[in-house]
């Protein structure tokens, strides 16, 4: 069997189909981070609203993705977008916990010292609490990066599920080799980004010790 | 000079943690705080730049109330060491240490010329500079975390328990240097810990704080040791205080006695003569630097030593350097020995002469009885 047979040109070609994936899938996890961080730090600030949120994102990311989808035609159309919003709201749900979890997890002594040095607030959190936290948040943003990428499939629904559309396409014209190269296209860009994620990482703290995988 | 007067803290579940203290660190000395657990040492330190505020009383930093100014703005002019050193794991040794000038406004290059001056005057070296902390040994991270207080050149340092989390081997070494730099760069040093030898060995005045709060007595070492003024200072100060205090009184009291003293390639007949005068002899080698003890039994007939197997000479356990060195090197050097005699030397390591247990004792006396000892430390 061909691995990547010729796909019919209405469904788009293999470059069209990543672009479009990867398009989806790493604007919503950006847009998830961008959202994630003030509440992740809110609930350091404010550790009483953490169990709240935690059920709140809990519930986010139980929402079924079709549903969400159909809610939004209305408002958004038959566009990217409409896939992107509750994409980023599932990497919220990945993100929060871990960025959280990074901030709270700095040893005492590293706190300690930074506000004995004379580190004032903001300045702290940016220049000690969220260097500290880049291990634990690339592990989020891993998780959300490659979830996203298969998610972003589901969107065949509404017409925009980039290498999703092989799946219907398999179905309708019973086809089943369109939907094998569908999964091996997803995990192979969900793995190539996940690789990259974790060079990011080995760039971004030469000073882990424990370097996780 | 750090003051602190009627400071107290009692948080709101009315746990007092300090009870209204007067302390007086003196500029340029070491002032060490020692107690169990419990006793509010480190909330009275930590109360000087502010990372917790006394419910009474104030602290004075050269009579200016360190409450006059904005808590960080007052941190960055005062040097903290922490336990663990609490290094900033993300930045290499360097950037560590030119935290405080680089908050300051410092530019980059007066900041790093300053931190690698610092690395060098701790003891680390030039490469040290651009490794992280978990490349360092507990040792070297301290050490760090002492040059990283000492960056912007405060004239006040407190120091949190620093050397309890290192093996002993290192925590000595540690303590050694911490004496040395002071003696440069003569810091007003609040020191907590809960080794009382640490606080002997440290400290010019040493405050000895109780469970809650309450300081028992402040003193030198030395009038601590002779004079606790309660049980529980004494308690704290354990069995060997009086020994303990000998490390305070000079070591050239002793009487030291050359006849004792042969050198391995002594004319026989002298060694006969001494053999007939001496229970034991002390063999010394052609730099008059000590062999061993022998017995007078031992000795041969025809009074050659040369011909004595060194295995047969009596291991004189330690010698100590006379006037550098203390009474109670002296002491524990006349314990150690088989023969009971102490082993005097001079700087280079030849041999003075020897002193028994019997008549160390006169020296120990005058200084247990003496108003004051002879050395600082």
């Amino acid at each position: 069997m061909n691995l990547f047979p010729h796909i019919p040109s209405y469904l788009g070609t293999y470059g069209s189909l990543i672009q479009q994936q990867l398009t989806m899938a790493l604007l919503s996890v950006l847009f998830g981070l961008i959202a994630a961080v003030p509440l992740a730090l809110l609930c350091v600030r404010y550790p009483k609203i953490y169990p709240a949120m935690v059920a709140l994102l809990t519930v986010i990311y139980s929402l079924p993705s079709i549903a969400l989808f159909v809610l939004l035609v209305p408002s958004t159309g038959l566009t990217q977008t409409t896939v992107i919003i509750p994409l980023a709201f599932y990497s919220l749900a990945a993100l929060v916990p871990n960025i959280v979890d990074g901030v709270r997890g700095i040893p005492e002594d590293v706190r300690l010292a930074a506000v004995a040095m004379g580190y004032t607030g903001i300045r702290r959190l940016v220049a000690v609490d969220l260097p500290l936290a880049v291990p634990p948040i690339m592990a989020g943003l891993r998780v959300a990066t490659v979830g996203n990428i298969s998610m972003v499939s589901v969107g065949t629904v509404i017409g925009v599920g980039a290498f999703g559309a092989l799946f219907t396409a398999a179905a309708q014209l019973s086809r089943s080799d369109l939907a094998v190269t569908g999964i091996v296209c997803i995990v192979a860009l969900a793995l190539v980004c996940d690789l990259l994620l974790v060079i990011t990482q080995r760039l971004l703290t030469p000073w882990n010790k424990r370097r996780s995988r | 000079m750090i003051s602190f007067q009627q400071v107290g803290k009692t948080y709101p579940d009315g746990t007092v943690a300090v009870a209204a203290t007067d302390l007086t660190a003196d500029s340029g000395r070491i002032t060490v705080l020692v107690g169990p657990s419990g006793s509010g040492k480190t909330t009275l330190l930590r109360m000087v730049n502010r990372m917790i505020e006394p419910t009474s009383g104030s602290i004075l930093i050269d009579g200016v109330d360190v409450r006059s100014k904005p808590a960080p703005e007052l941190r960055r002019g005062i040097g903290y060491v922490i336990q663990n050193a609490g290094l900033f794991p993300h930045r290499t040794v360097l950037a560590n240490v030119m935290t405080v000038p680089r908050l300051l406004g410092w530019s980059k290059e007066k900041a790093r010329e300053r931190a690698m001056e610092l690395l060098l005057t701790v003891g680390l070296e030039a490469d040290h500079a651009k490794r992280y902390p978990f490349q360092l040994s507990g040792g070297q991270q301290q050490r760090v975390g002492v040059a990283r207080a000492l960056a912007a050149d405060p004239p006040v340092l407190l120091m949190d328990e620093p050397f309890s989390a290192v093996d002993p081997v290192v925590r000595k070494d540690l303590q050694t240097e911490l004496l040395r730099i002071q003696s440069e760069l003569e810091k007003t040093i609040l020191f907590v810990t809960h080794d009382i030898d640490e606080a002997i060995l440290l400290g010019d005045r040493v405050a000895v704080l109780n469970t809650g709060g309450t300081l028992e007595q402040f003193d030198t070492p030395s009038e601590l040791l002779a004079h606790p003024k309660n049980e529980f200072v004494e308690g704290f100060l354990g069995v060997d205080r009086g020994v303990r205090r000998l490390s305070f009184f000079s070591s050239g009291a002793v009487p030291l006695r050359p006849e004792p003293v042969v050198a391995v390639d002594a004319p026989p007949q002298e060694v006969l003569a001494r053999k007939g005068t001496q229970p034991w002899l002390l063999v010394v080698d052609a730099e008059t630097k000590p062999l061993g003890w022998l017995p007078a039994q031992q000795v041969p007939a025809d009074g050659d030593l040369s011909r004595v197997p060194a295995a047969d000479l009596v291991s004189y356990g330690h010698a100590f350097t006379v006037e550098a060195e203390s009474l109670r090197a002296a002491l524990d050097s006349a314990v150690l020995s088989p023969s009971s005699r102490a082993v005097g030397v001079d700087a280079d390591g030849r041999v003075v002469g020897v002193a028994s247990v019997e008549e160390l004792v006169p020296a120990i006396r005058a200084a247990q009885d003496g108003s004051s000892p002879e050395n600082g430390r």
